[in-house]
């Protein structure tokens, strides 16, 4: 050989090309990167930039502090967001009083009691559950639910807060299952073991030392799955109406923050008008809920988290 | 000698231990909850639709006859959506993963970059649809583009491929990446050709993943407002397009009873895309991934 292998790697250390791709490939990851920031950036101030111009024609507290939302009366419309934000927390409630007690039992069930058989079995399927495209949910409220809690609650409307409250209950299951089985199977065995020892019953174990032990992230779980709830969008398009009202009951027809959107979207309201700026608005308002919810939650799992 | 006296044990704990059967049954109750929503839901719309489910219902336009509505615009404008989404989010997707993993020191930017994506996780999907709007159909003028609903869309399901591409990648050992260096490779001749080929397993299960999910997606697409009533097929990237679950919100509105039955068909369609795409997802996972 004419060439020694030190001098070989030299050549090939200063090769122009590969010393270029070497400094120019981050760059371009971090760029690539630094969209997803951009993305961010892009939603809020859009957000920002056509509420302001919504709140240049609507006073500020009008919106806020309004109980009316008539945008679509000609003569004079009503800006008030109340009604709106009152659908969008009647749905969430029922989904939350749906999905918590079934959920956390689903998951005390796979963590303390299910053999490795039945969680390989069960698991999956709560997948496909989570898997399931909400459009299809909201299908499924309005001619299976609706329908058959009508049996039940005759003074139900074809349109409510409740059939679409179940069933947003049922989409936010699987996440509430999957997230707090995980914080429950990594309390160490040894604290059940602990317990067991001192004569406890798999139940006692359960609630008085997996489920303490495992709280924030159960509670992390549920927040999580609320701004999940509060942003729904199709089920509460089709299974809930669109009649925003200031009331507490549950079988009339309502309308959330998301299905006015929808409405406004699969309507005629041209570009520039008061209507148009308006589906800005409640989104900002979506976004500053479900963000303050996420935040929320990862607080909650940072703070409160039990290391061992 | 005995140590425990049963009848003693039973008469302290008895009712400690039926309180702990009737729970477990309680817990149980509470899984097969889950287990059987699912299995009515499905029963329920299969039973629905199967009988409008033919061949011309997957050949025909959309009608404003129940009897001669079909899904074929839909379809074939799903897979349009795709043809856009799948490049654009994995493209970005792997990327940022590699950078958050193999590039990123610690530092202020980095960490907000990851806090980033984890609250865009967060952010509903209509919310990334008014976005589109703005961004995309007006200000970028695409129109109800294509373009527009896929860039959209790539946005939406971006923070899920990163997450699965970056897990992915943390995957490999230390090890391979020691061994590449060591016969002289360089960082990124290290992560094309050691790194990258031991996550692409990882890295595809979770990016089907994530495109079922942009495929079953509607609230962005209504936001942005395409249409639901087509005659023709797109033929470009800025045409006009319609898709699945926007044609079947379209169909599950209408009052006439049988286009209810017309949307369940056309959900037993969208199911059906999805088993597919999930079952490639697992044949991968379970054909490719490696343990180390």
């Amino acid at each position: 050989m004419s060439q020694s292998v030190q001098s070989m790697i030299a050549a090939s250390r200063n090769k122009k090309s590969k010393k270029i791709i070497e400094k120019l490939v981050p760059v371009a990851l971090f760029l690539a990167a630094a969209l997803s920031v951009l993305t961010t950036f892009g939603i809020i101030f859009t957000l920002i930039f056509e509420t302001f111009e919504f709140f240049t024609r609507i006073s500020i507290t009008d919106y806020i502090f309004g109980k009316e939302w008539l945008p679509f009366s000609g003569k004079e419309p009503l800006y008030g967001v109340l009604p709106l934000i009152l659908g969008t927390f009647k749905v969430t409630m029922i989904a939350v009083l749906v999905a918590v007690p079934f959920g956390l039992g689903a998951a005390i069930y796979l963590s303390e009691y299910a053999s490795d058989k039945a969680r390989r079995i069960i698991k999956p399927i709560l997948e496909v559950l989570a898997g399931v495209p909400t459009i299809v949910y909201g299908f499924f409220a309005l001619t299976f639910v609706t329908p058959l809690l009508q049996e039940i609650i005759p003074a139900l409307k074809i349109f409510n807060a409740l059939s679409p409250g179940i069933v947003v209950g049922i989409m936010i299951l699987p996440m509430i299952v999957s997230m707090s089985e995980d914080a429950m199977s990594s309390v160490p065995n040894s604290l059940r073991e602990g317990a067991l020892g001192l004569g406890s019953t798999k139940f006692e174990v359960a609630v008085k030392v997996v489920l303490p032990a495992a709280l924030s992230g159960i509670i992390a779980s549920i927040v999580l799955a609320v701004s999940r709830a509060i942003g729904e969008t199709m089920i509460v398009s089709l299974a809930g109406g669109s009649t925003p009202t200031f009331d507490f009951g549950f079988t009339n027809s309502i309308q959330t923050m998301t299905a006015y959107i929808v409405q406004v979207s699969t309507g005629d309201a041209g570009y520039g008008t008061t209507i148009y700026y308006s589906i800005y608005a409640v989104g900002f308002t979506l976004f500053i809920f479900t963000l303050a919810m996420n935040l929320l939650a990862q607080y909650i799992s940072k703070r409160f988290r039990e290391e061992y | 000698m005995k140590y425990l006296n049963d009848v003693l044990v039973m008469k302290r704990m008895g009712s400690r231990l039926t309180f702990n059967k009737v729970w477990k049954a309680v817990f149980l109750l509470a899984t097969s909850f889950a287990l059987l929503s699912l299995i009515v839901l499905l029963f329920r719309i299969f039973s629905q639709g199967i009988g409008y489910l033919n061949i011309d219902f997957l050949t025909n336009f959309a009608s404003r006859i129940p009897a001669k509505a079909g899904i074929k615009a839909a379809l074939i404008g799903s897979l349009w959506l795709m043809a856009v989404v799948a490049p654009v989010s994995i493209i970005l997707g792997v990327s940022t993963a590699i950078y958050l993993e193999e590039y990123a020191k610690k530092n202020k930017i980095n960490d907000f970059i990851r806090m980033n994506i984890a609250n865009l996780a967060g952010v509903p999907s209509i919310v990334f649809g008014l976005l589109g709007l703005t961004i995309f159909v007006r200000m970028m003028d695409l129109g109800k583009s294509i373009l527009a609903a896929g860039f959209t869309m790539s946005l939406l399901i971006l923070p899920v491929i990163i997450v699965a591409a970056q897990e992915a990648i943390r995957a490999v050992p230390n090890e391979q990446r020691e061994a590449s260096y060591g016969m002289g490779a360089t960082k990124w001749q290290t992560i094309v050709r050691v790194v990258l080929p031991a996550a692409i397993p990882g890295i595809l299960t979770g990016s089907i993943l994530a495109l079922s999910r942009a495929i079953g997606e509607t609230a962005p697409l209504v936001v942005i407002g395409i249409p639901v009533i087509l005659q023709f097929l797109p033929t470009g990237l800025l045409d006009s397009f319609t898709a699945l679950p926007m044609q079947i919100f379209d169909w599950a509105k209408r009052p006439q009873e049988e286009f209810q039955y017309v949307a369940a068909a056309g959900i037993v369609v969208l199911m059906t895309v999805l088993v597919l795409m999930n079952s490639i997802a697992v044949i991968i996972r379970n054909k490719f991934q490696k343990r180390y």
